[in-house]
């Protein structure tokens, strides 16, 4: 969900508003809701606010919030909501149950949400390929951007061939 | 082996011997893994907890470099003895904090430590003295390839290793090298760092003191991207950044030492004939006065002292290492007294 203010960040931030008798939902981002909220103390200022003479509602309740992300992690019972709160995940089948959201989320901290290193010794060959493959595919941005495209051009060539290889032997990739 | 067997023993990684000793002071390398099918820690029960705890200790007990190691229940220990093993480096300050099912292992020679149910339910360090990113990473690669065998990480094809956190999720890696920054210091210079690493995937923290304060100019760098790089890629960026670090200091230094010459004389001088004849010294004003002791060892100023002794007093002057040497819990004055003892003590042999 995009914030509602700038609609270029996700809304992290869930506030319940109420303007002239109407309920209104705003859903921000951490800064839209950063200077939304010193806008709000400035208007009425803090002491109007602790001594409870505005109404402000901060934070809708847990059930209506995962109510409307409709997230939950069937093994430990942990909400979209809950994550967003506390910034911790509860498992690792979290991982699953969040998936969109936590991909936009990991590209937004690490740059990628595909992991190219390490994987237990347990892992299959074929994982081993994928990785090659997203090694190589970052390899090909990376040359992109310095301009060398002679180089560029022969990895794109070596690409191809293992994405081949690769649908060839696995047909549909239940993890893309 | 006990904690105080540490008291006496000189840790591997305050040696002073590693590459780039004079600015670089040690390497970290931890591995954050959680184990298949068991929730994590912040979700789990107390009895999950203790289930997950003595799994991993279980599985770290067959792996050859631990054997040997102390085995710990955070809440069998008392509150000097976890602020000392905070002091050392070997468990972080929220691993202090409600200690119920939380474990730590400490090799013997201090080198390699795990903590066990802290935010991940291992998170496995190894520590190197100087800039030494590689042979930290290679000892900690092969003991987690051990532990892997005995325990099923969670790993996931698309995400890699799943953390509680989404901050360490991928490879879990985090590489930290500690740097004496004194003339990037001096010079103003410091601020510029803290922007040029942000852009390349790092971070910059002052290490003694509280947040951004960068009590005696010694700062820690990290990565913190840990998702879509290999570890060698990750490493490797790390290590040339702050390679370029380290010369520019080095650098700075060499004109610092030729232009202000009497100045910096005068201003090591001082801080040596302080820490010399003190009665009564705070931690942070020892702090301050050795990181320019240190500086003035490297400028050739002061001959009679080496940087592996500054790093070793730096260590013994934290307040839970005065009182387990005291052996008797001291008050903050009654510390300040011992400490500048300590400091004379060591610094007449
Ligand atoms: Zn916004
Ligand atoms: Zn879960």
């Amino acid at each position: 969900m995009k914030c509602n203010i700038c609609e270029i960040n996700e809304a992290t931030v869930h506030l319940t508003e109420v303007v002239n008798d109407e309920v209104t939902k705003m859903h921000l981002c951490e800064e839209c809701a950063k200077s939304k909220s010193q806008e709000m103390q400035s208007h009425f200022g803090l002491s109007d606010l602790l001594s409870g003479l505005v109404d402000l509602e901060p934070i809708v309740t847990e059930e209506e919030m995962g109510a409307e992300i409709g997230l939950k992690c069937p093994n430990c019972g942990m909400t979209y909501y809950d994550f967003q709160s506390t910034g911790k995940l509860g498992c690792g089948r979290c991982y699953e149950a969040f998936e969109p959201n936590l991909s936009e989320l990991l590209i937004k901290i690490h740059g990628s949400d595909k992991h190219v290193g390490k994987m237990p010794i347990k892992g299959e060959k074929v994982l081993k390929e994928q990785q090659d493959f997203q090694r190589l595919k970052n390899e090909l941005t990376k040359l992109i951007r310095a301009e060398e495209f002679e180089k560029a051009a022969l990895l794109r060539d070596r690409i191809k061939d293992l994405a081949g290889q690769l649908n060839g032997e696995e047909g549909d990739d239940e993890d893309q | 082996m006990k904690i105080n067997d540490f008291i006496t023993k000189e840790s591997e990684w305050l040696k002073g011997e590693g590459p780039e000793s004079n600015i670089a002071i040690s390497t970290r390398v931890r591995l954050a893994r959680n184990i298949k099918g068991h929730l994590f820690f912040n979700r789990a029960s107390a009895e999950e907890r203790e289930k997950t705890l003595n799994t991993v200790f279980a599985a770290m007990k067959k792996n050859k470099y631990l054997n040997k190691s102390l085995f710990l229940k955070i809440k069998d220990t008392s509150p000097l003895d976890r602020q000392f093993l905070v002091e050392r480096h070997l468990m972080s300050k929220e691993h202090a904090q409600d200690v119920a099912q939380k474990g730590l292992v400490v090799e013997d020679k201090e080198i390699v430590s795990a903590m066990v149910n802290e935010e991940d339910h291992l998170r496995l360090q190894v520590m190197q003295s100087g800039f030494n990113v590689m042979e930290a990473w290679r000892i900690v690669d092969e003991i987690d390839t051990g532990l892997g065998q005995n325990i099923t990480f969670e790993y996931s094809n698309k995400f890699g290793y799943l953390t509680s956190c989404p901050t360490n999720t991928g490879t879990g890696l985090r590489a930290s090298v500690m740097l004496h920054l004194s003339a990037l210091a001096m010079t103003g210079q410091i601020e510029r760092v803290y922007e040029a690493i942000s852009k390349v995937g790092l971070t910059m923290r002052g290490f003694y003191g509280e947040g951004t304060d960068s009590l005696g100019d010694f700062f820690q760098i990290s990565n913190q991207v840990g998702l879509g790089h290999s570890e060698m890629d990750i490493l490797d960026n790390l290590q040339r950044i702050i390679s370029k670090i380290i010369t520019k200091e080095e650098v700075t230094r060499r004109e610092l030492f030729k232009k202000k010459e009497k100045e910096i004389a005068d201003g090591i001088y001082r801080s040596y004939g302080t820490l010399k004849s003190a009665r009564i010294i705070t931690s942070s004003e020892a702090v301050k006065l050795l990181s320019a002791v240190r500086l003035g060892i490297d400028s050739g100023f002061i001959k009679d002292l080496d940087i592996v002794k500054v790093n070793e007093i730096l260590l013994l002057t934290q307040p839970a290492h005065l009182q387990k040497i005291a052996g008797e819990t001291l008050g903050p004055y009654e510390r300040d007294i011992k400490r500048a003892e300590l400091v004379r003590r060591q610094l007449e042999k």
